[in-house]
């Protein structure tokens, strides 16, 4: 089988330096690329987790982190009450300060797609849907396309899929490949909807994957596959985004550009609750990346708790008193 | 959009009590130098003035040496070892819990980053003394073979030890030094070096802390000719030094003939071994920690990269860009990764070897970071059209410059890396584990890191072949060098 | 005024960090060395030594994969700990022991330096016992010791306090954690080292102490098929007295799992009752820390 569109076909064969794509060719391909030493990621992870940023630097990093927020409701119990209440937090995330930004994006589940598009509608936050028989991923091809096709129809921004990581783990690369081209397509429908685009995030669930290898390996093919951005995690599995996993994540999309000229995004997901560690992130990109990452088109946060943590901080960092979370508004 | 800066984190200066001036700490107590002069140290990124410490005479060495041999006899060979390895376990928490003031101390004295002096130097000094406290009652268990042994089967001390460190690591070097002999159960004698007293003479304070017997440790301060005193007193029973291949030369000249016995921890020209199949992104960290931590200051430095010819043009391109993103500047900033040369002395000869470098034909690449107007300062640089005939691939330049050569072949890189007269450290980077420990066989090296270099650890044994100098410090074997031999 | 009434302690287990008393609801009468009564103390049933070799389980993936420089340190904080509470044991210890006060404060002088001992032999242990093998061929082979895993110990009966440590430190000091079974008549100064780990870096799971019959718990441990070794140091009974523990029996049961045994000291055969060693005297080298770990060899082929 070969890739649907003659541009992707293109880009493969350039890529692969090979015209046959299959399990095989796309095996020698993925374990062609540099492995990656554990206790040396973690030791440089580590390292850039020391850094200190201060003041006004500071000051700017907790505003950019807010506006790279995907603020996040992925709960069975979830309610059209529940996601207008976090539209309504994302669009004023700080009730007592007008300075305060947007965050990028909210993010829910497909069926509630309409509820939060009507919610946001003017304000510039996007929405997103997670799709494909989120978080699992254990669904058939229709159903998975099916259950994006209905979020991008409702007007989604922004599809979050997850890879099949059975198949990925099991070295079924071409299945794992061909899905995503698949949902990237649908996404693509989404031009003549609404006249833009449905980006495509592809989550790879590190936590499953087990190996910085395997995590390289999984950034590349989605990357190769047309995802826009490789996000961690679901964040119904632990361990999801770790400093470690987004440094490798960085260094695959700082790669991929050197070869391609393509910028892909990176969005670490799930177990960034506080300002510190979102900081930390911010300096991994900074230092991985490059400057031009530091943008909410191509840096997220998955999170829910940490906006508030972020709003604490820049309060205090603007009244120079330690906040408390009680004069803060709730998410849901 | 405005960039993402890291403001300037400086760490406080407060924590740090710094004299006007400090006399030498004999037999428990500061003391003025009776036939010695004084010397100013100063910070090496401002050029400012910290103190004014003593340079120790012939006289002052004399009466150190008889205040070691007197706490020797008198208290520290009587006492239980259980006894002396309490000691030093309280010396270890001491230092845990000054070790922000050690710190800022050695960054201000020495020129080095906070992050090294707070994540490597004060810890793992530490580190050392919990480790040597452990074998103080343990000795007849180390298996120190041909060891003189005390009635109880215990090996026994030599007695008073002179001991001289180097200004790269200064509070590191002394407890790598300290630990050990107290372990064991002699008593020293230790000459800090000229640029960098300061953490020396904090530690005395911390003897002073444990109640440790006065006398057991002496730090005399001073230059070369009070280090040459020390080595040469007749009454000095062993001989510890690290630092250069052509001092330490001299003291093994002066040693010879004596009963004296003698380490030396000297000179390196590490050679960092790349294959093509190495992973790629903690290789380029693992060049730039081999080469740039403590400014190029360390012995087993990689300051030879040896990449295969497959891909030294893309380790090469990774290592500018990675090094393009290093931050020269204040020690005391938490976010610098190089900090200042330690010396005015050092910067030159930095300055003229890679000057050298450019004469022979290398070809120089300098970072492009922003260096302070004052202090002492080198830029990162990398040499590349470098043969190995180059005086830049043969001399230490102990300093951060680094010179880039490549290979073919695992047996080319062994030649090449094994053509120095110096045999201290290697590095392998691959992902093949059989090729490490092929490699790992033919180097002629004391320490041998494979896909991680400049890991240092009281358990493992550190000391070079040829003539990086002889014996071994740390672990099991360091002890080896302070028993008396049958 | 009236005399103020003093506010007794009372007792407890000392399971996964935290401390129950026994799930049975049992407690017996602790009495000093002249037979008046001091305190009731839990008596552990057949599922507290369940529960606590649950905990040790639990406890001995993070235990054994810490480094042994943390270990030494995490003992040595112990030692500390143990220093500021030294009234607190002589007392317990002499009333348990019917020593001298001067006696008492010797005893913890001793443990408090027993665990300074073992704390110096975590990073130790693999360099006196490991070894690099010359093997006739292309091969790196390497052989280090490792922690054997969950060790069930009956803690000495006549040494209350520097046996205890005696037994229980070269066994966490190896990296194994450990369910102790206290001194069944005096067991009260293992309650209040209970207490001491528990405020200390010990992490909870580590040392499970249990107070009440041996020869009741002491059958389950043995045949605990999640037990990977057993000690049986506390197998002999009190001077004078006569054992209440069969400990051929107890090995014969550790048998069925090939449970590692370390025998008590004193007799030809367990026909004869074993006879508590002299604690006072240091140990002999890491033996009691090897006894507790197994050896790994590893072979890597080197080749271009």
């Amino acid at each position: 089988m070969t890739a649907t569109t003659p541009a992707l076909t293109d880009r493969v064969r350039d890529v692969l330096g090979s015209t046959t794509l299959d399990d095989a060719s796309l095996r020698r391909w993925l374990h062609g690329l540099p492995g990656v030493d554990e206790v040396g990621a973690h030791g440089r992870a580590a390292m850039l987790g020391t850094r200190s940023v201060k003041t006004t630097s500071k000051a700017w990093a907790l505003d950019l982190a807010v506006s790279m927020v995907d603020l996040t409701t992925l709960e069975g119990a979830d309610s059209f009450g529940t996601v207008r209440s976090l539209c309504a937090k994302a669009r004023v995330p700080d009730a007592d300060d007008p300075a305060c930004p947007k965050v990028a994006a909210v993010c829910v589940y497909n069926d509630l797609v309409p509820v939060a598009v009507e919610a946001l509608a003017g304000s510039g936050v996007k929405v997103a849907a997670v799709t494909t028989a989120f978080p699992s991923g254990r669904a058939s091809l229709p159903v998975k396309l099916a259950d994006t096709r209905d979020a991008v129809q409702a007007g989604a921004d922004e599809i979050d899929m997850v890879i099949d990581r059975g198949a990925f783990l099991s070295g079924r690369y071409l299945k794992v490949f061909e899905e995503i081209v698949a949902v990237r397509e649908v996404c693509d429908e989404a031009v003549a909807l609404h006249g833009r685009r449905a980006h495509l995030k592809v989550i790879l669930e590190t936590g499953e994957l087990s190996t910085y290898d395997n995590v390289r390996r999984a950034s590349w093919l989605a990357m190769l596959a047309g995802g826009d951005f490789i996000k961690t995690s679901t964040g119904k599995v632990s361990p999801a985004a770790t400093l470690p996993v987004t440094l490798v994540m960085l260094e695959a999309v700082r790669d991929w550009a050197a070869l391609t000229g393509e910028i892909i995004g990176v969005k670490p997901a799930g177990g960034i609750r506080t300002a510190k560690d979102a900081i930390k992130h911010l300096v991994l990109v900074h230092e991985t990346a490059g400057e031009r990452w530091l943008d909410p088109d191509l840096f997220r946060f998955g999170a829910s708790s940490l906006l508030n943590d972020l709003l604490l901080q820049r309060r205090r960092m603007r009244t120079g008193v330690y906040a408390s979370a009680d004069r803060l508004t709730l998410a849901t | 959009m405005p960039t993402f800066e890291y403001a300037p984190a400086p760490e406080s200066r407060a924590v740090v009590d710094l004299q006007p001036s400090y006399g030498l700490f004999i037999g428990g107590e500061f003391v003025d130098p009776v036939d010695g002069t004084s010397m100013k140290t100063v910070n090496p990124a401002t050029e400012e003035v910290l103190s004014e410490v003593a340079v120790g005479g012939a006289a002052d060495v004399d009466r150190a040496v008889k205040a070691a041999r007197r706490a020797y006899e008198r208290t520290w060979s009587r006492m239980p070892a259980a006894e002396r390895g309490k000691y030093l376990f309280r010396i270890a928490r001491i230092l845990q819990e000054r070790g922000r003031e050690l710190a800022v101390l050695e960054s201000l004295d020495n020129g080095k980053p906070i992050r090294e002096s707070r994540d490597v130097d004060v810890p793992l000094a530490a580190a050392h003394f919990f480790y040597h406290a452990g074998w103080a009652d343990k000795l007849a268990w180390a298996g120190l073979h041909g060891a003189a042994l005390g009635p109880d089967g215990v090996p026994l001390p030599l007695g008073v030890a002179g001991q001289v460190i180097p200004w790269n690591f200064p509070l590191l070097m002394l407890a790598w030094k300290v630990a050990p002999a107290l372990a064991t159960g002699n008593t020293v004698v230790l000459k800090p070096a000229e640029t960098t007293p300061l953490t020396a003479l904090l530690f005395a304070d911390i003897c002073r802390q444990a109640d440790l017997p006065p006398g057991v440790v002496n730090i005399v301060t001073g230059a070369g000719a009070t280090g040459a005193a020390l080595v040469g007193h007749p009454d000095v029973d062993k001989v510890a030094f690290t630092g250069s291949t052509a001092v330490g030369r001299e003291i093994a000249r002066t040693v010879a003939g004596s009963r004296k016995k003698l380490t030396l921890e000297l000179g390196g020209k590490a050679a960092n071994i790349v294959f093509d199949d190495a992973a790629i992104d903690e290789t380029v960290e693992g060049i730039v920690d081999g080469i740039f931590f403590n400014q190029g200051h360390v012995c087993c430095a990689g300051s030879r990269l040896l990449v295969q010819e497959t891909i030294a043009e893309e380790v090469v391109g990774r290592l500018q860009q990675r090094m393009a993103q290093l931050r020269v500047g204040d020690p005391l900033d938490k976010n610098t990764d190089v900090g200042a040369v330690n010396s005015a002395e050092q910067l030159q000869r930095i300055t003229d070897l890679a000057a050298v470098g450019d004469a022979e034909g290398a070809q120089r690449w300098t970072a492009p970071c922003p260096l302070p107007e004052n202090g002492f300062w080198f830029s990162p640089t990398l040499f590349t059209n470098v043969s190995p005939a180059h005086t830049i691939a043969r001399d230490e330049i102990f300093g951060p410059v680094l010179s880039v050569m490549t290979f073919r072949t695992p047996s080319e890189a062994v030649t090449k890396a094994n053509t120095t007269p110096y045999g201290l450290s290697a590095g392998i980077w691959t992902e093949k584990g059989s090729r490490i420990l092929w490699m790992a066989d033919r180097l002629r090296a004391g320490v041998v890191w494979a896909n991680t270099f400049n890991r240092f650890d009281p358990t493992s044994p550190f000391g070079g072949y040829k003539e990086s100098g002889y014996g071994r410090e740390g672990g099991r074997h360091g002890l080896a060098a302070y028993v008396k031999e049958a | 005024m009236a005399a103020r009434l003093d506010v007794r302690k009372t007792y407890k287990l000392y399971v996964g960090g935290k401390f129950p008393r026994s799930e049975s609801g049992r407690s017996y009468e602790v009495t000093d060395a002249k037979g008046r009564f001091v305190a009731n103390a839990a008596m552990a049933s057949r599922k507290d030594a369940r529960d606590a070799v649950l905990a040790a389980r639990a406890a001995f993936a993070g235990w054994s994969g810490a480094t042994a420089y943390n270990r030494g340190q995490v003992l040595y904080r112990v030692a500390e700990v143990m220093e500021g509470r030294h009234a607190q044991f002589a007392e317990e210890v002499a009333r348990a022991e019917g020593l001298t006060a001067a006696k008492a404060r010797a005893v913890v002088d001793a443990a408090i330096d027993r665990w300074v001992w073992y704390a110096g032999w975590t990073d130790k242990v693999a360099q006196v016992a490991g070894a690099a093998n010359p093997v006739a061929g292309p091969y790196f082979n390497l052989s280090v010791p490792e922690p054997t895993g969950v060790v069930a110990v009956l803690a000495p009966q006549a040494s209350s306090l520097l046996g205890l440590v005696s037994v229980v430190a070269p066994v966490v000091a190896g990296g194994s954690t450990c369910v102790v079974l206290a001194s069944e008549r005096r067991p009260l100064p293992a309650v209040v080292l209970g207490e001491v780990l528990a405020t200390s870096d010990v992490p909870g799971g580590v040392v499970n102490l249990l107070t009440g019959v041996t020869a009741e718990s002491a059958p389950w441990l043995a045949s605990h098929e999640d037990v990977d070794a057993l000690d049986l140091a506390g197998a002999a009974p009190l001077p004078g007295e006569d054992a209440t523990v069969d400990w051929g029996a107890l090995e014969a049961a550790a048998a069925a799992t090939l449970t590692r045994v370390v025998r008590p000291a004193g007799s030809a055969t367990s026909e004869e009752p074993a006879v508590e060693p002299d604690w006072t005297v240091l140990p002999d080298g890491p033996r009691r820390v090897l006894a507790f770990m197994e050896t790994k060899t590893v072979w890597h082929p080197k080749g271009r």
